[in-house]
């Protein structure tokens, strides 16, 4: 155990990039704000802040699905995450960070009456719309400002609890009794997370967020393909942590076994998602009714139709054909590649969410977006990177630490 | 195929076995199976087993499954007999989805199956040697394949030194099921009279 290297020291190369990435897109925030986020043209408004919307909620539920991934593996009684688990916790660091700031925006797109992102902001419009005010109980400002608080609020909290429990496993060597009480005890916080958990993004936060958008339509398919959307993100950055820290040489316990189980997971969460986007697309497409059809209309037929099956190319054709096979998931250059893919073809699919809706006419695509993404990669690293550094990367005295040792698939 | 000589040596343990099975490879032995009660993870890695095809062939059915059901729905609802249903296009992919979905499914499952059966030499009333009942139990049951050097009695004694708790020499069909049976059963010692095939 003495010649494991447990402590991470952060690299000053990443210390650099992470700098300068924040630095670019700060920069594009400042410039995207005076040009178009304080501008008198509503357009200009809307794609500023649904850039900033669709930035903020994409990478928050990204990194709460890694505190997502180490609730589920634990209730399942998982014990081949055990040797990598300190990087979920340390991305699931970010959720009250990034959080805080999808926070910031969501309030501010309230509060300031934006109706051009949320229809339903608009009161008398409402007042007139059978359907909307019979939607009027859920898409209101004060549920929606009610309801984003506890969601952010306990996910940082539940996750935080997770953590907390989990330093336990560095200080002193359990007998079976007290493991026995260690690991149910973990098992109650991860059950409360997971519970948490399908209440927001399993169901009402991604209607709330994202879907109100188009505030006459609806599919309870979103949510779903929401957490697929972000989960198979979670697991492709968890791999790309993984992966980093193996060519810095740490993480001797974990080798090709857990990257194969981490490449199943990104393969089969996004057959998954593929699942999610064909059931909410084909009976739309059957039914051909038009107040559904009309979230499509655009997409597919209308400028966003390239980045529409591009999306589908990119997190439906490639993972399957590529990580497909046994020596593909235990090939670190090519999960590394598809772990990027799938993440940027997944950011792309947000996007499209979001911005397919509020720029109808004109793919808005371009400096803005690329610029917030690098801001939130910047944070992401940096912070990521501030976590890691900040424990042991080994949860020493873990009961479950010799089961990932032997892991073996 | 000539029924062949095996030596077979019965282990208690899992953590007698792996050393077992490392000392007889690195002797010279052929060990020709292990037959466990259980799966035994790193068995196939200590014993030298090459990779299984098997999922190679799955993809192969798979891929034959999609183009059977894409070709011939199209033909059918495209070509030959195209009818209007709900004013869609006769070339509606999304509805042919699930239909395609399931035939790859299926194609690749039931060949799987079959393919594993054959490398198997699974069949019904086929019936296979046991070289020890109790391998569906608890033993672990090494057999190695002799060759017309190997000395039975040190191969014995070395299994028994390595931790087996029973040895004992068998002779049995080692041969494709399908027809390939051989008739005259002859041991290999006595090849050189098999000049027929």
């Amino acid at each position: 155990m003495a010649s494991i290297r447990q402590q991470f020291e952060i690299p000053g190369k990443m210390k650099t990039w992470s700098l300068a990435l924040i630095g670019v897109g700060l920069a594009a925030f400042v410039i995207g704000l005076v040009t178009k986020g304080i501008s008198a043209d509503e357009h200009e408004q809307a794609q500023f802040w649904g850039t900033l919307m669709y930035n903020t909620i994409f990478w928050t539920l990204v990194c709460n699905a890694s505190m997502f991934f180490i609730c589920v593996t634990t209730l399942a009684m998982g014990g081949w995450q055990q040797s990598f688990r300190r990087i979920p916790e340390a991305i699931s660091t970010l959720v009250p960070i990034f959080g805080s700031i999808t926070f910031a925006v969501l309030l501010y797109v309230v509060l300031s009456d934006k109706h051009h992102i949320y229809h339903w902001l608009d009161t008398e419009a409402v007042a007139k719309d059978p359907i909307l005010s019979g939607k009027a109980g859920f898409l209101n400002p004060t549920f929606f400002i009610i309801w984003t608080t506890l969601t952010i609020g306990l996910w940082s909290l539940l996750g935080w609890r997770m953590r907390q429990i989990s330093k336990e496993a560095d200080e002193a060597p359990m007998d079976k009794a007290t493991g026995a009480r260690f690991i149910l005890r973990n098992t109650i916080r991860a059950a409360l997370f997971t519970v948490w958990f399908a209440l927001t993004v399993g169901s009402t936060i991604p209607w709330l967020w994202m879907m109100s958008i188009d505030a006459h339509w609806y599919s309870t398919m979103y949510s779903w393909y929401t957490f697929a959307s972000s989960f198979v993100s979670g697991m492709s950055l968890i791999a790309l942590w993984v992966i980093y820290l193996k060519n810095k040489g740490y993480l001797e316990y974990t080798n090709q076994e857990h990257l194969q189980d981490i490449g199943k997971f990104m393969f089969a969460f996004s057959i998954f998602w593929t699942y999610l986007w064909f059931s909410q697309y084909m009976l739309i497409w059957y039914a051909n009714i038009p107040e559904e059809t009309v979230y499509f209309k655009h997409r597919v037929q209308g400028p966003y139709k390239g980045i529409f099956f591009l999306n589908l190319i990119i997190n439906f054709i490639c993972p399957l054909l590529i990580l497909m096979k046994r020596s593909a998931k235990r090939n670190y250059t090519l999960v590394t590649f598809m772990a990027i893919l799938i993440i940027f073809g997944h950011w792309l699919d947000f996007y499209q969410m979001v911005m397919g809706s509020l720029s109808k006419d004109h793919v808005t695509l371009g400096w803005l977006d690329f610029g917030i993404l690098s801001l939130f990669v910047g944070l992401l690293i940096f912070f990521v990177g501030r976590s890691l550094a900040s424990k042991p990367l080994i949860v020493k005295h873990h009961p479950f630490l010799k089961e990932s040792i032997i892991h073996q698939v | 195929m000539a029924k062949k000589k095996f030596v077979v040596g019965c282990f208690n343990d899992e953590a007698v076995l792996f050393p077992a099975v490392k000392k007889i490879r690195t002797a010279g032995y052929k060990i020709h199976d292990v037959y466990t009660p259980f799966a035994v993870h790193g068995l196939d890695h200590a014993l030298g087993l090459r990779e299984t095809s098997l999922h190679t062939a799955g993809f192969i059915y798979g891929v034959t499954g999609t183009s059977t059901a894409v070709g011939s729905i199209s033909w059918i609802l495209a070509k030959d007999w195209p009818l209007n249903i709900g004013g869609k296009p006769s070339f509606a992919l999304p509805a042919w989805i699930p239909i395609t979905f399931e035939l790859t499914v299926l194609f690749a499952a039931v060949g799987m199956v079959l393919t594993f059966c054959y490398l198997c030499q699974l069949a019904p009333f086929v019936k296979k040697h046991h070289f020890h009942a109790r391998a569906t139990d608890d033993l672990f049951v090494m057999v190695i394949e002799c060759t017309d050097k190997t000395n039975v009695d040190d191969l014995k004694s070395f299994l028994s030194n390595c931790g087996a708790i029973e040895t004992d020499v068998q002779v049995a069909e080692d041969g494709w099921w399908l027809g390939r049976y051989d008739k005259n059963e002859i041991l290999f010692e006595n090849k050189q009279t098999v000049a027929a095939y």
